[in-house]
């Protein structure tokens, strides 16, 4: 018997019983459905904080002070005013595995332009920040060398610093008052997004490093940084660079056995390493408890095959008896098992990208739907049609035809 | 005449748990091709299981037994049901059409397990419809037929692989008298045009349209006579 014909005697049987086809399809279509959507939850996670982590930059050491104690209470981390341009120019010319350091101070005041004005952070670095941090200006010039050696007043703003007071004009060559101070815009930075830290790194006004020293924070010393940033050269020197890291600075800072280091290093893309695996090991569980869904479905479409062979004893008689084979009972009752689930899969396919869809319009999270999760959906929904559909069919095909015919 | 079916001997052993019990006590006979015969018996006597193992359905326990020339002994199942598939034809007692099944594909059913392809099903189909006297019935399901015109279905499904043998199990048992004489007389209209016709019956009116009587009494055979009598 050809493989067509074997499918429109399934068919027919399908239709025969439509409601009850279509129940036994719904446990299928909600296993499905969810399987899909929760991957799509989950893998539009993992792709979000992919995108994070290459928006901070890649192979980045940060170095941060120590705590301090004063007057018997001791701060956290970076509450120590204990590095400087100095420790940041020799990580980056001293350390062999380091392409860049960068020193920056970070402070938070009004910007005024005109009658507009819009409070954010403000962040002083070396031209070499912007190198680390991979982020280049739209339009206007980057802050120079030449600009941080004489700490001039110029300043880069970020999309939404820039939206919030020149709206849609150009602000490249205006002036922007910083703390009551005038600066010019030389140049507006591309749109970054979102931080891992949900922070919106767009809205941030950037000075350069000396600039910022001597005009907008107060620190004990002159040259007095708030964090050091490093790009190691790769991937793979990342660790290397790290241990460079703290030998130097050991050495300058004269830490020994006595000494409790002044500084910490963390290497960031490591941290967001370790979120994009549970981000993926989250999706994962969302899809495994989906698919037990799709297990229940399937045991209702054994539990209705069964039943089928029982109602259609006769009828499998009368083929046998008329020359059908064993083979032919099977492969039609497998047949009709593995249409049902993966009419279902398609129809479930369908609802969980919606569902998905829906997700993502209605509620804002992020969500993606891979080929590769419509296909591994699919092939289990086919997989479970021959699963659960094998036992039913093997004992359709087992049926002796002399008891089969007599059947009531 | 050729021998069609040549039965030598059979016995057919039932076992229930340590019970045993011997539906068939060493059958033989021989039909030659063109005969009708009719199986007679009272319930019990035996009848049904020759008429199962004469079908292939059942294996005898011991005995030989020659289809068409074939010794069907010791044959695998896939083997029996393409020899029940191409040579021969069931006509049973409740019709056993598929329901929910337009006549014309409850006729090609058979020809679906011998693979052909849907066009010459299609046409062998409203051939054999033709022979019984269903033309134009081709699409009505079998709820939309009568008892009789079921039956005729159910006739031409199995003449249409031409089968060198046709079983009929009963084939009036679920008809009025007179549905019974129409269907009797097409069995006898098949018959003349050479078709080899074994029926299974209690009843005697229906019995003597057959040409030879077998008659079965506790697994064997008691008489085997040719009658004249044709209504």
């Amino acid at each position: 018997m050809d493989f067509i014909q074997t499918l429109k005697i399934a068919l027919r049987a399908l239709r025969t019983n439509k409601m009850r086809s279509f129940l036994t399809m719904l446990g299928i279509i909600i296993g499905i459905a969810a399987v899909i959507a929760m991957m799509a939850v989950g893998s539009g996670a993992s792709y979000v904080i992919s995108q994070q982590i290459a928006s901070i930059g890649s192979n980045i050491i940060l170095v941060i002070p120590g705590s301090t104690t004063s007057g018997g209470l001791r701060t956290g981390s970076g509450g120590a005013q204990t590095l400087s341009s100095d420790d940041a120019r020799s990580i980056g010319t001293d350390c062999p595995s380091v392409a860049y350091a960068a020193g920056t101070v970070r402070a938070s005041g009004q910007i005024i332009s005109g009658n507009m004005n819009w409070s954010s952070v403000i962040m002083g670095g070396t031209p070499e920040l912007f190198e680390i941090r991979e982020w280049p200006v739209v339009s206007g010039r980057a802050i120079t060398q030449q600009d941080e050696d004489g700490a001039i007043k110029v300043c880069l703003l970020g999309q939404t610093v820039a939206e919030n007071l020149f709206g849609s004009a150009d602000p490249v060559g205006s002036i922007v008052r910083i703390k009551k101070i005038p600066f010019t815009v030389i140049g507006i930075l591309e749109r970054k997004g979102q931080s891992p830290q949900g922070q919106d790194q767009d809205d941030a006004v950037f000075v350069p490093l000396r600039t910022a020293q001597r005009n907008l924070v107060r620190s004990q010393r002159t040259g007095i940084v708030s964090a050091i940033i490093v790009k190691a050269k790769s991937e793979e020197l990342i660790d290397k660079a790290e241990s460079e890291i703290q030998m130097l600075l050991n050495q300058r800072h004269r830490i020994n056995a006595t000494k409790e280091p002044d500084f910490t290093t963390r290497n960031l893309s490591e941290i967001l390493a370790v979120a994009e695996q549970s981000a993926k090991a989250m999706s994962l569980l969302l899809g495994a408890v989906a698919s037990i869904s799709l297990i229940v479905g399937g045991i209702g479409i054994m539990n209705i095959m069964l039943v089928s062979v029982t109602e259609r004893t006769r009828e499998i008689g009368i083929r046998m008896a008329i020359g059908a084979k064993k083979n032919d009972i099977l492969l039609q009752f497998m047949t009709e098992a593995v249409l049902l689930t993966m009419l279902g899969g398609l129809i479930g396919i369908a609802l969980g990208a919606g569902g998905a869809t829906g997700v993502s319009r209605f509620l804002g999270w992020p969500t993606m739907i891979s080929i590769q999760s419509i296909t591994i959906a699919f092939l289990f929904s086919a997989a479970v049609g021959i699963f659960f559909g094998f036992y039913p069919a093997k004992k359709a095909a087992g049926l002796n035809p002399i008891d089969a015919l007599r059947y009531e | 005449m050729s021998c069609v079916i040549s039965l030598t001997d059979i016995r057919r052993v039932f076992i229930m748990g340590d019970q045993q019990f011997e539906a068939l006590k060493g059958v033989s006979f021989d039909i030659s091709a063109g005969e009708f015969v009719a199986i007679m018996g009272a319930s019990g006597s035996g009848k049904s299981t020759c008429m199962n193992v004469l079908g292939c359905l059942d294996r005898p326990t011991s005995g030989r037994y020659l289809l068409d020339g074939l010794d069907v002994g010791g044959i695998g199942a896939n083997e029996l049901a393409d020899i029940r598939n191409k040579k021969l034809g069931f006509v049973f007692q409740g019709f056993n059409l598929l329901a929910r099944t337009p006549a014309v594909e409850n006729v090609e059913l058979p020809l679906i397990y011998a693979g052909l392809g849907s066009r010459e099903r299609r046409k062998q189909a409203l051939i054999a419809m033709e022979q019984v006297g269903l033309a134009g019935k081709e699409n009505n399901h079998p709820s939309q037929l009568s008892g009789g015109q079921q039956q005729r279905v159910a006739i031409a499904r199995a003449l249409v692989n031409n089968p060198a043998v046709i079983l009929a199990d009963e084939p009036t048992g679920n008809l009025d008298s007179s549905t019974s004489e129409e269907i009797m007389n097409l069995f006898t209209t098949l018959n003349r045009q050479g078709i080899t016709i074994i029926m299974v019956t209690h009843e005697h009116d229906v019995a003597a349209y057959a040409g030879r009587q077998i008659t079965f009494r506790d697994g064997r055979i008691i008489s085997d006579s040719l009658t004249t009598a044709t209504v």
